[in-house]
Order: structure tokens, then sequence, then C-alpha cells
């Protein structure tokens, strides 16, 4: 094709690009300016240094994450190496099966949780029918990380099952034609091959457990208050919008930086494995 | 000569980015002509085609098709048309609208479409496939299919490029032959650019021989093998032993510490010359009777004939003879003077010649300095 | 190892389902207890026809999901074209980089920032309601945007370059060319993108809740409002009813999916 016309091409992008000028890069200035200045617009360090009192709700936070999403990880592993090896037909229906949660409003079944976990609820109804104590479970950090791998359990299992349904079966034979046997194959050779999908895993859980508002509050009762929480408050009640927004660049930063690192192992520029 | 020329490139340059695709290329194409554009790839075939068709336009020269500069008009206003490497059929469209679809942008009337559409597939040996899905066809019938689209809006000048790669080598001799067939019985220029030299020299009228952008030959096929111009052509045509020599006086050359008579003249008094002498030209005699003398280092049985390598003074000869020659045994070569062919030197002396292996990429398969040059094209 | 690993599976699959059948079974109770059943009633799900607020709320979720997605779709596949143009470098690293912030970044943030940035709009121009329908379509549209051009990129990557040369070389305009033959071989990719930004708009809750108003509720934030009191089993039942209609579609999509696969796998035979 000549100039011209790759560059008429080139013109179709101009929305998009004028788009996300005004609706992601602006934002994303209006952050930092809100972070430095107070609520009258003059420049201020206050934000910035009012944050050191929420560091343990930061350092919760990460930890909440980092659990869920190691939970998160075991658990999606082994199950998406099983669909894997299914026939095409089955995979596609487990597919289905395992995004299908993801449909529904996530407030609803949080909610739904609530109503299991509760000391009166509906698992404690069942324990109790075989004679065991009621457990408490509701209102607890255990109950919290249990919303977030129950969330974001899909985000995890997906793109590992891509990249391994992916596979060329050719080389995981090679691996056994080299003498591996099950577990060494598993070991040296599909674990590296999938590294790509459970990379891109990691960082579709980490992300939204720790920056999370809602599951904190319904399955934690309102004792452990995360990062979310304090962004969601200063937004929709005490109105303290750059506190807010100070909090949410420190979030932000954090996030990138670790997204960043991430990145390195798996070197690959463009779109993540959805 | 050039009074029947239909396109005309003159002075063409091409570069992308810092890469010079094509160096002051001056080209004519003779109306009903088969000419092919012969080279290794990445030197400039398929972008000289592309110039024609019009997806290139060069950065200095022009481009003349009957008399008229045609440098800046689209490809859609041309009456030239391309058979594409991998042919690009559009997969949602079946036989029937693939070779329509030039009819249809052109909004020929429905009738007519139909008529066309039917003697194309006639033409190709594709009737009643109309209704098929492309990608129910094999490589061959999408190779038709391709021919058929092309060919339903009548182009003055049909383009190829590459368009047998894909295929196996029976049906690619096959559709050589179909193809030539086609091009004599619509008498259309035909435009072929392959790197296969076999296709060239059996298919064309006239074959150009490329490299690195610039042209190094043009002649008929029995020219180019003939009477090569420098050692690439010789040693991309066929088989060849180049060697380096030297001309006392018209008729005589040395080289490999003799002195032969050959035909070639008009060289100064003791030019340094390449000497082209074809494996198959050279004849197998006793030790004691040869014009050289050598030994065997390997043999490999072709069919037709072995493939003898023959170490003579350190130079590997390869050549073809009928009869079977022990590795390690001494024997003899006889040359004819007909079977010498001298050349001026060029830049590519030196460069091809000697058959320690047989092509330049095997040499660097084991130089780990040499880098991996990705292709253009 | 086969008996364990299905007990595996069983297990994940029966964690991921739990709370979805609690919720459908407590949908027919006919208490409003959501933890003990006392016996079966349809009485929510008459309830839920009769509450016009939530009506009201799925009614405009569905009228934004298909205006965002709509939009998202014909603004992001032009974006692919342009960008699938751009040769590798800085200008389209950089393209990149931005479109994958709304999928990187926490969507807490991506709403607050959009939020803030509506706000001092809202302020310049004294208008102190700007957060509703408008602002929520934009705010859609945008964290749309990266799904359809993630998805249209790979397409066009894969699509044969000569295709639009060779419509060319018959006859077409540049244009033409692109409308005949380019846009109906990315189809497949386009139609998956937009599917993909229908449900992520339907399903949004954070972006919404920090950059919708009062003036126009969405389905999400109207849960959301429930939630904060005591949620009563019509909310059940209306997700109960989402998700079997969810789960028709996709066996539909399924079936129809397998039946063109095995169409194509006769014909190539």
């Amino acid at each position: 094709m000549n100039n011209r016309s790759v560059l008429k091409t080139k013109l179709v992008a101009s929305p998009y690009i004028v788009w996300s000028a005004l609706f992601i890069i602006a934002p994303l200035i209006f952050v930092v300016y809100y972070s430095f200045t107070d609520a009258a617009g003059n420049f201020t360090f206050d934000n910035i240094s009012a944050l050191v009192k929420y560091a343990p709700t930061f350092l919760r936070s990460i930890w909440f994450g980092i659990v869920a999403t190691l939970i998160c990880l075991v658990i999606a592993f082994p199950l998406a190496y099983i669909i894997s090896q299914k026939t095409e037909k089955i995979q596609r229906t487990l597919v289905m099966l395992v995004m299908l949660p993801m449909w529904m409003s996530f407030l609803i079944r949080t909610y739904s949780w609530m109503a299991l976990l509760q000391d009166t609820g509906i698992i404690n109804t069942m324990l109790g029918k075989i004679g065991i104590d009621p457990i408490h479970m509701i209102n607890t950090s255990g109950a919290v990380i249990l919303g977030m791998v129950y969330n974001f359990l899909p985000y995890m299992i997906m793109p590992i099952y891509s990249v391994m349904a992916k596979l060329d079966h050719s080389m995981i034979e090679a691996c056994q034609d080299l003498g591996g046997n099950r577990l060494t194959v598993i070991r040296r050779c599909i674990l590296p091959m999938s590294m790509p999908g459970v990379v891109s895993g990691i960082t579709m859980v980490f992300v939204p457990s720790v920056s999370t508002f809602y599951i904190s509050q319904k399955l934690g009762g309102g004792s452990f208050d995360l990062i979310g929480d304090v962004i969601e408050r200063q937004f929709q009640q005490s109105y303290n919008y750059n506190l807010g927004a100070s909090i949410s660049l420190v979030l932000m930063v954090l996030i990138l930086l670790s997204m960043a690192v991430m990145n390195r192992f798996t070197g690959d520029e463009e779109g993540m494995v959805i | 000569m050039k009074n029947n020329a239909i396109i005309d490139l003159k002075n063409i340059s091409v570069s992308f980015g810092n890469n010079q695709v094509l160096k002051n290329l001056n080209l004519y194409i003779r109306d009903k002509e088969f000419i092919t554009l012969l080279g290794p790839s990445g030197c400039g075939k398929t972008t000289t085609l592309r110039i024609i068709a019009g997806f290139v336009e060069p950065d200095e020269g022009e481009v003349i098709f009957e008399g008229k500069k045609i440098n800046s008009v689209p490809p859609h206003k041309r009456q030239v048309n391309t058979i594409f490497q991998r042919y690009a059929l559009f997969p949602h469209l079946n036989v029937y609208e693939n070779v329509a679809f030039g009819l249809r942008i052109r909004k020929t009337p429905e009738k007519q479409i139909k008529e066309t559409v039917e003697e194309m597939l006639a033409l190709v040996n594709l009737t009643g496939f109309g209704k098929r899905n492309i990608n129910s066809l094999s490589g061959g019938q999408q190779q038709r299919v391709a021919i058929a689209r092309a060919l339903a809006v009548k182009p003055r000048v049909l383009l190829l490029d590459e368009p047998l790669g894909a295929l196996d080598l029976k049906l690619r001799k096959d559709m050589q032959v179909e193809l030539k067939n086609i091009q004599q019985r619509l008498g259309i220029t035909f435009i072929y650019v392959t790197h296969d030299q076999e296709e060239a020299l059996s298919m064309s009228d006239t074959v150009v021989v490329m490299d690195n952008g610039v042209i190094q030959q043009i002649g008929t096929p029995l020219d180019i093998y003939n009477e090569p111009k420098n050692a690439f052509v010789a040693d991309f045509i066929g088989e060849s032993n180049i060697l380096d020599g030297v001309m006392p006086e018209d008729c005589v050359v040395d080289f490999s510490g003799h002195r032969f008579e050959c035909l070639d003249k008009g060289f100064a008094k003791n030019e340094a010359v390449d000497v082209v002498v074809r494996p198959e030209d050279v004849d197998v005699v006793e030790p004691e009777k040869g014009m050289l003398c050598g030994v065997v280092t390997s043999v490999t049985f072709k069919g037709v004939h072995f493939e003898i390598i023959v170490d003579i003074g350190g130079f590997k000869w390869m050549i073809q003879t009928t009869d079977y020659q022990p590795e390690g045994s001494k024997i003899g070569l006889f040359i004819e003077p007909d079977a010498i062919h001298i050349m001026k030197k060029s830049e590519y002396s030196g460069i091809y010649g000697d058959y320690s292996s047989f092509s330049e990429e095997f040499d660097e398969l084991s130089d780990p300095s040499a880098d991996a040059e990705e292709d253009e094209e | 190892m086969k008996t364990a690993s299905r007990i595996y599976s069983a297990l994940v699959f029966l964690f991921l389902y739990a709370p979805i059948i609690v919720l459908v079974l407590f949908s027919f109770n006919s208490s409003s207890s959501t933890s003990v059943f006392a016996g079966f009633s349809l009485q929510w799900y008459k309830s839920l026809f009769q509450d016009e607020a939530t009506l009201r709320a799925l009614y405009n979720t569905l009228i934004l999901a298909v205006c965002s997605s709509v939009a998202a779709t014909v603004i992001g596949t032009a974006a692919a074209v342009g960008i699938d143009k751009f040769k590798k470098g800085v200008a389209r690293s950089s393209v990149m980089a931005v479109t994958n912030i709304p999928m990187m970044n926490p969507e807490i943030v991506t709403g607050i920032s959009m939020m803030l940035l509506f706000v001092f709009v809202g302020r310049l121009v004294k208008n102190d309601s700007v957060l509703g329908f408008g602002t929520l379509l934009i705010a859609h549209v945008t964290f749309n945007l990266p799904y359809i051009i993630l998805t249209v990129l790979p397409k066009l990557r894969q699509t044969d370059r000569n295709l639009a040369e060779a419509a060319q070389d018959l006859g077409c305009m540049p244009v033409q060319a692109f409308f005949k033959v380019v846009l109906p071989s990315i189809t497949p990719g386009i139609i998956t993108g937009m599917i993909m930004a229908f449900t992520l708009s339907l399903d949004d809750f954070i972006i919404s809740y920090f950059t919708g108003g009062p003036g126009f509720q969405t389905l999400p934030i109207a849960i959301f409002s429930m939630t904060k009191k005591r949620v009563k089993p019509d909310m059940y039942a209306l997700s109960a009813l989402i998700f079997v209609s969810i789960l028709l579609l996709l066996i539909l999509y399924n079936l129809a999916q397998s039946k063109s696969e095995r169409e194509s796998k006769r014909r190539t035979k």
C-alpha cells in the first residue's frame, strides 16, 4: 500500500486517541492534581503526609491480596490442567461453567455468602443437624479472603487454562520422550510453559483484591477496613476528594509498579491473556 | 524492439526506510510476452511487480503504461491484475462470487457477469464449482479460482507473484503447462515472479535475473543459461563451476594451471576473467588422458546421473557423469572448447564457484557471527 | 488419579456455585428470611414485577449497555484498524500502553478519576448534577474500548494483508476494499468484542458507582443500595432470572457455534 493511504488509515484511530486523552489520561492528571491541592485549590503536601495514618490499612490490603492470590493460584492451577486435558467439547462446557458465575452481579453473590456464613446461616444450620457446634465465620478475616477468592477465582483459572489449552501436545510428548514421568512433565514442562497464564492470572486477581471495598464491608462486617473502603468513604461519605485522590494515587502507583515487575516475566507488550 | 512495449520502467529506485530495494532499474515489457522476474528472496522482484500493480510508488523514475505515465494512478484504475502469492481469495465469498467480484465493482449487468464467470471457470477447469466454499478447495483449486478471478476483469497484463510456490512438485509442473497455455490462448502479457530457475526457464519468453535490487541479465532462457553475464547468474541458473582465469589472447584461456582453447574473444590481453564450466559439459577420462587430474571426494546417485565432487588443486569441481567413479579414485577431466564460457569480472567474482558446500546458507549455519537477516518482502 | 481429579473439580465447582444455589433456592422461599427455608412460593417473583424502581433500573442498565457497547465497538474497531497500520515504535507502544491502563488500573481508581474529571467540569459549567446518563455512558465506553481493541487487533493481524490489495487490484477504491473484504473477515472478532463489552457494561458496579448519579440508577447500583439494608428475596428472584437467561443465551450460542463448526468441518472434508 502506498504511504498516503497508510496515513489515511492511521487517521481513523484519531477519535479513539482523542477519547483516550480526554477520558483516560486527563482523569489521571486530575487524580494527581487533587492529591497535591487542598479543597480551595492551593498546593499542599498535607494529603500525602496524612497517608501515614493509613499505612496499616495499606499493609492489610496488600497482605489480604497476596493471600487471596496465592489461594486462587493453588486452587486454579490443578483445575486449569484438568480442564485442558479433557476433550474439546467437555472443555468448552467446563469453561462456560467457570465463566458463568461472573455474569451475575457480584454484589448479590457476595451477599449470598453472608447467608451461608452467618452464625445462624445455612452452613451452621447444616452443621448443627449433624451435631457440630456452630463455627463463627462471618466478620472474620477468613471470610473476607474467602470472598476475594470466590469472586476472583475465575480470573485465575481462565488465563492459565487458555495457555495450557494452546500448549503444543508434541512438546509434552517430547518431554515424556526425554524421560519425564507424569510429575516431572508437569513440573519441568507444563509449569514453565504456562507461566504467561500464571502471571496474567496473578495480576488479574491481585489488582481487584487489593482495591476491593464491597467484600470487606459485607463479609468483614466493617472491622477489616481495606484501602478500597477508605477511598470509597472519601468520595461517597466524607467528600474529601483530595485525600481520596492521594490514597488512590499511591494505590495506583503501587499496583502499576508491581505489574511492571510482573510483566518483566512475560515480556509481552500487547494485551494480556484474557 | 521497444515500440511494442506495453510497460516501460525507467530509472526506478525504491527504498523502504534505509533499505534500498531497487536501484535505478530499467525494464520494458513487450505486449503479449511471458516475462519472468527471477532472483533470490529480497532481490526486489516482488517490489518491481508491486510497482506495476500500483501498490508501491517508486521514489524516483517513471512507470509508463502504453506511453502514459502512471506513477500515481491507484491500483483500482490500472488495467493490470495480480495473482497473489497465497491467492488472497475472499474467504467470506464462494467461488462464483470471488470470480464475480471485480465485475460487480464495475457494475456489470448480472447476465454478463454470469456468462463471464462461467467462461472463466471453464477456462480453469472448475465448471460446477461456483457454489463451493473457498476453504473447501484444495491448494490447486484455489490457485485456479485466483486465476479466474483476475482474468474475469479482462486485464491487459497479468502479474503473478510466485503463484505456484504453495503447490507440490507434480502439481506445480502441471500448472506451469496450464498457465503457459492460458497465456497463449488469451494473448495477454504475463509478468511472472519466481525464485525457481527451472520454472523460469521452462515457461518464459524472456527471463530477467535480479539480485540486490539490480537487474543482472535480461534474455531468452537459452541465452541466460548458455551465456551468463556474471558469476551470480551462472551460479543461480543451473549448476556451475566458476574459476578464476586469465585470457592471454582471443580463444585461449588459462585456469587451474592449464591452458584451454575456447570460443570467446574480445577481451583485453591477459585480462583476468571468470570461467564457467557446466557440470554436464565435463567428460571423465583416464587420469593420464585428462587435461586436469583430481581425486573424487564424494559420489551421489541422482537417478539420471552421478554427481561427483572432484578435488583439483584444492578447488572442488562438480561433475555430472553417467559412469560410476568410486570415492578416492583418481580421474582425468576433458573439457571441449565450447563447454567453456568466459565472463568479465564483476562484484560477484570469488563469491561463488567451488562446491565445498552447495549453498551460502550452509556455510553460515555453522558461523554464529553471521546475522540472520529478515526479508522485507 | 482420575477419581481424585473428578472429586477436586466437583469441589471447586461446588464452591463457585454454592451462593448461586442458595440464592436460586431462597428466591422461592415463602418467608423473607435468607437463611431458613420456610416453604415454596412465587411471591418474590410477583413482587419483583410490581416493583417499578427495579424494572426501571433494569431498563436503564440495558439501555446503557446497548449504547455503550455499540459506541465502543464503532470507535474501537476504527481505532484497531488505524493502530494496525502503526509501525512498531514509540507511537504504537504508547497508544497500546494507554489502552491497557483501564484494564490494569483498579476499577475504583478508574471510577474516582473519572468522577474527579466530571465534577471538575460540572463546576466549570455551574452544574452540580452532571453525574447521570451522560457521564455513565462516557465511563462505560471508556472501559469497554480496550476490550474491543484487543479482540479486533489480533483478527486484523490474522487477516491476509493481500486481501485488501486483491480487492483494490480488482477495482475497489481503498475504502470500498475495507468494507467489502476486510470488515467481513474481522466481523467475528468485532462481535466477540461487542458481546464482551455488553456484558461488562451490564455487570459493572464499581465504576458506575462513582460516575453515576441519583437521576439514572442502574441495576447493580440499585442492588447495592438495597444490600445496604436487608436484602429481600425479590433481589434473589431477579438474580435467578438473570442467571437463567444468561445460561440460556450461552447454551444457544454454544449450540450455534458447534453447529457452524460441524458444517465447516464437513465442508473442508
